[in-house]
């Protein structure tokens, strides 16, 4: 076993997840691909949602392979930034909006 | 500015050496070479077409230094077309009526006889007149001011480089206000009708990566630039090319460098497109370098990959219907040109 759990090198090495299961790897893949091509979406704007997303899940693959990606179609560093402030806005928004409930659960047990 | 790799002594300015790179490390050990890949689609030995383009790379002096740039040009390079040579150009054009002729370079405009010898190629019936024209050019002293009127009056076809629409990536690739002086350049070529709506006039922009990635969609790209340019900038423009870094000469160098090499010709090998093969540029161009010897493409010109003797090898021995059935040269750099949607001078190709 390597001693990092993360090596860049398996990002390529994403397809052979069919190895222990092939039926399900192939569909998997399938709608994976289907799912960023062009729709009501373009296919940078569906790059740059996965760009964030990659971000808010902190997923090296992810964030490696859809900057590049997201270059690739033409996206600014700006419009990239900007995807990763809307994942962090999330997250922070996730923990701060559960501050309601936090107060709510105070006010419940308080005189 | 930085100088070419041929001033500051790099290696990589020995073609022979650039295809001995090419040829070993990872080619040697897991990825199959571009020969192999063309055999198992019956496409080797490669062959032209019919040959349309007449590409002249007339010299290759420039007054930018780009970071990618495959001919390694720049204003330390004093190699030009010598006017002898360009009388034997047009020779050609004129007794084989070949459509289109492409002036590159270096700053094609550098060269002292840039401007008699496109009048005298339109005298001559040539077609279509292009011009590589780095945009900056155009304010680089007043001499070449008057630039867009000269191309209007002779209908030259204006293609130029703009690798994005903003002056970040611009600028990195091709030098320190780049981005400024092209924008103005692309203003002064709309006020003489280039790009503009019911002109004849065409401007074409060519994007390529600004570092080791795949070109997307141009279809895509040429849209945001469209809009990018005009709401930005006022700027129009026609047909917008998307091309691929080929690795040899500066961009090779710049892949070594930052270290994304093999990950870079894994990525052109895994993309190889069988799709195109049928219009890769090799097959309907012939490149002629300063000195007048003639080459498959404008990267086999830099790799001094020279077309074979007995077909004829320089411009004074030009023999059309040889040319047509020779075996084109190929090496391991081709595969940016196989890539995915394909890559030529003329934008994506299948």
């Amino acid at each position: 076993m390597d001693k990092t759990y993360y090596d860049p090198r398996d990002l390529k090495k994403f397809g052979q997840i069919a190895e222990f299961e092939p039926r399900l790897a192939e569909k998997f893949f399938d709608w994976y691909g289907e799912v960023f091509k062009e729709g009501a979406l373009t296919e940078r704007e569906k790059s740059l949602i996965a760009l964030a997303v990659a971000h808010a899940v902190q997923c090296p693959y992810c964030i490696d392979a859809y900057t590049e990606d997201s270059m690739q179609k033409g996206a600014s560093e700006a419009m990239m930034m900007e995807a990763v402030h809307v994942a962090g806005a999330i997250r922070g928004g996730a923990s701060m909006v559960h501050g309601v409930q936090m107060m709510n659960k105070a006010k419940k047990i308080s005189m | 500015m930085i100088k070419s790799l041929k001033a500051r002594g790099s290696e990589l300015s020995d073609s022979e050496k650039q295809l001995k790179f090419l040829s070993n490390g990872i080619f040697q050990d897991n990825l199959p070479k571009f020969e192999d890949s063309l055999k198992v689609n019956n496409h080797f030995p490669l062959h032209p077409s019919k040959i349309e383009i007449f590409q002249l790379n007339i010299g290759y002096m420039c007054n930018q230094t780009c970071k990618h740039c495959h001919v390694d040009a720049g204003p330390d390079r004093k190699e030009a077309m010598s006017k002898e040579n360009l009388e034997l150009v047009l020779k050609v054009l004129e007794e084989h009526q070949i459509p289109s002729l492409d002036i590159t370079g270096g700053a094609p405009e550098m060269h002292p006889h840039f401007r008699w010898f496109v009048e005298e190629a339109n005298k001559r019936g040539v077609k279509e007149i292009i011009v590589r024209s780095n945009l900056t050019i155009l304010l680089a002293n007043p001499k070449y001011k008057d630039l867009p009127q000269f191309f209007a009056r002779n209908n030259v076809r204006v293609i130029s480089s703009l690798p994005f629409y903003q002056e970040r990536r611009t600028d990195a690739q091709r030098g320190e206000g780049v981005f400024g002086k092209s924008i103005e350049a692309l203003k002064m070529l709309n006020e003489v009708g280039y790009g503009k709506k019911g002109s004849n006039l065409q401007i074409d922009l060519v994007y390529n990566p600004t570092g080791a990635f795949m070109p997307g969609s141009q279809a895509q790209l040429e849209a945001e630039f469209k809009k990018n340019l005009l709401n930005d900038f006022g700027i129009e423009f026609n047909q917008l090319f998307a091309i691929t870094n080929l690795p040899i000469s500066r961009f090779l160098d710049y892949l070594i460098v930052s270290e994304n090499y093999e990950d870079y010709m894994e990525k052109l090998v895994e993309l190889f497109n069988p799709a195109a093969i049928d219009g890769l540029m090799c097959r309907n161009t012939i490149s002629v370098d300063w000195e007048g010897y003639l080459y498959d493409c404008d990267f086999n010109q830099m790799l001094e990959m020279q077309i074979d003797k007995e077909v004829g090898s320089h411009i004074k021995d030009f023999d059309l219907e040889s040319l047509e059935k020779r075996e084109i040269k190929i090496n391991q750099h081709c595969y940016g040109c196989t890539a995915g949607a394909g890559s030529s001078c003329q934008g994506t190709v299948a």
